[in-house]
């Protein structure tokens, strides 16, 4: 069979795919794009092209930075939180202890809760009046009156990192976990017979095995923490004063509560540039990681 | 070969199991004890954190079919989940078969693939405008077929990708034999290649079910009422709307919560044995 007629056969088994994906991503993206230069509203007619208004209006609107630093914010501390824990999480688990099958199979809860049921439980967990964070610090004694957790711009954001935190560290557990079954045992042994403590065998035995998976989860998470809308939305939907409003929430104000689709457009596109910045200078990162693992 | 540990160290790591046990399990303990308490102990202060009798009626209530109630809208919501979740899988795994088939078998065109991986960090408001005015223009906005073609924009990569590498697994010499006995390419397909891929399909497809059932953004902004409204949309409205019973809440919680959780359980398993069968069998 000739290459060429293979080269045919795969392009036409791929077709179907291609033709679907360029309808429902890649024409709205080049649309996206022509919209970011225009006018436009959301409902009505087409809108009139005004170059790049939008982008000067967008980037140098106080929203727009408030709601950058926003996500950064969430992204940065949340992802952090989210390694550190799940990496002690793995590393617990890889030690011998009794049920330890069983909270392997617990890691999955968290993960498996659909992302607006854990907004909503942490919603009815902080709650000002009636929540179990409340009652549980006031009966304990850490808490003198009852506090609106997410009612409040000086703890909302905390509040919605640690619900955040809950459902995905445990994605990071697993993949750690994968990992450190991955370090053979005879170079563990030989590292504590050289006399290396804990930390030391940590770093120079164990975190080269990590370093790749860890690389992995930490790309995935960033980008999915910069692209956060669900659970922001369910819990605050980026109150109180605006102090949890990231930039997928403001995208979603200008086009559709506002109805502005050219702005709303221009600023979706700032997104995509910030989360593809962060992709390839991630991807390049990995793959540096991996080179020198290898 | 273990290494020895002395009493305090293995005191002090079952003690930080337990309280990762406790961190994991406590929220989503609460939620159904939330869900099966009298709604005067969830406006006591301070809780009562063990229900005073058990309550199982927000179940039924939830579960009913009766006309205009709680339920009603609850249920419809419920099985337009099951049918976009549903209609998207079928239709990914549709694509993603032959084209991941392709992909694997012919590494000259792998990078359109990756072009397909790469539209995966693309965030949902920067296609959310365009898609919105055509559902519109095509009369498919609030509608479960409208919300299952957008859907796709998450799903076909996804199990593309899954069912590449699935492909990747099996060895072409199988293929090849077929083929070399007589066998069409289609056959081949068909009777060898398949079967074998089958268990890569299913846990694809279940993936996809899962992210389809978990997906918000397109479903707030593509649905307006029963006809369409998915199940995260119609807890998140329960949610930030004026309920007065908290325990509602936590039961469509719950509900919606069981099938994912159930899966992830159940798929922990196979996964695993996924991951250490590998190899031709003869």
């Amino acid at each position: 069979m000739s290459s060429t007629w293979m080269t045919t056969r795969a392009w036409l088994l791929m077709l179907p795919l291609l033709i679907i994906m360029t309808a429902v991503i890649g024409w709205p993206m080049i649309d996206t794009v022509r919209l970011s230069f225009t006018d436009a509203k959301l409902v009505g007619t087409g809108g009139a092209f005004v170059g790049l208004d939008n982008y000067v209006k967008m980037l140098s609107s106080s929203n727009f930075q408030r709601a950058l630093f926003a996500t950064t914010w969430f992204a940065v501390i949340s992802v952090t939180a989210e390694m550190v824990i799940g990496v002690l999480a793995a590393l617990l688990l890889n030690q011998q202890f009794y049920g330890r099958a069983v909270l392997r199979a617990l890691l999955i809860l968290p993960w498996a809760l659909p992302t607006v049921v854990n907004a909503t439980l942490w919603r009815l967990i902080y709650n000002p009046e009636y929540g179990a964070l409340n009652s549980a610090l006031t009966q304990i004694g850490l808490l003198d009156s009852y506090r609106s957790w997410l009612g409040e711009p000086g703890t909302a954001m905390t509040a919605l990192i640690v619900a955040d935190c809950w459902k995905n560290f445990p994605l990071v557990a697993l993949i750690a976990l994968a990992a450190l079954q991955a370090v053979p045992r005879d170079i563990t042994a030989a590292s504590l017979v050289d006399g290396a403590g804990p930390f030391a065998r940590f770093r120079f035995v164990i975190l080269p095995y990590l370093a790749g998976p860890l690389m992995v989860a930490l790309v995935l998470r960033t980008i999915e923490a910069f692209k956060v809308f669900d659970i922001i939305w369910v819990m605050t939907r980026g109150g109180p004063a605006n102090s949890t409003r990231t930039l997928s929430i403001l995208v979603y104000q200008e086009a559709f509560s506002f109805q502005r689709a050219g702005s709303g457009a221009s600023l979706a596109l700032v997104v995509t540039l910030i989360v593809t910045v962060l992709a390839v200078g991630y991807g390049m990162l990995v793959r540096r990681t991996a080179g020198s693992a290898a | 070969m273990m290494e020895r540990r002395s009493l305090l160290a293995s005191i002090l790591i079952h003690a930080a199991a337990l309280l990762l046990a406790v961190v994991i399990v406590a929220p989503v303990f609460w939620l159904f004890v939330m869900s099966i308490s009298p709604a005067a102990d969830l406006v006591a202060r301070p809780l009562n954190w063990w229900p005073s009798a058990m309550d199982f009626s927000r179940y039924a209530t939830l579960l009913s079919s009766i006309p205009n109630s709680a339920g009603a809208n609850f249920v419809a919501s419920l099985v337009n989940s099951v049918l976009v979740a549903g209609m998207a899988t079928l239709a990914a795994i549709a694509l993603a078969v032959p084209a991941g088939w392709a992909v694997s078998r012919t590494p000259a065109i792998s990078w359109s693939l990756s072009l397909v991986i790469a539209t995966y960090m693309l965030p949902p408001v920067a296609l959310a405008v365009p898609l919105y005015m055509a559902l519109a223009s095509f009369g498919l906005l609030n509608s479960v077929f409208g919300l299952a073609l957008v859907y796709l924009t998450i799903l076909a990569p996804f199990t593309t990708w899954l069912m590449k590498s699935g492909f990747d697994g099996i060895p072409r010499e199988i293929e090849q034999a077929a083929m070399m006995d007589g066998a069409s390419l289609f056959a081949t397909l068909r009777i060898i290649t398949l079967p074998l891929a089958m268990p890569i399909v299913a846990t694809s497809a279940l993936f996809a079910f899962l992210l389809a059932w978990d997906e918000f953004f397109y479903a707030l902004l593509f649905t307006s009422d029963q006809r369409a409204r998915t199940l995260t949309v119609a807890i998140a409205e329960l949610a930030g709307g004026r309920v007065s019973d908290y325990g509602l809440i936590a039961t469509a919680g719950v509900l919606a919560a069981l099938p994912p959780v159930l899966v992830g359980l159940i798929m922990q398993r196979a996964l695993i044995s996924g991951l250490t069968s590998g190899g031709v069998k003869g």
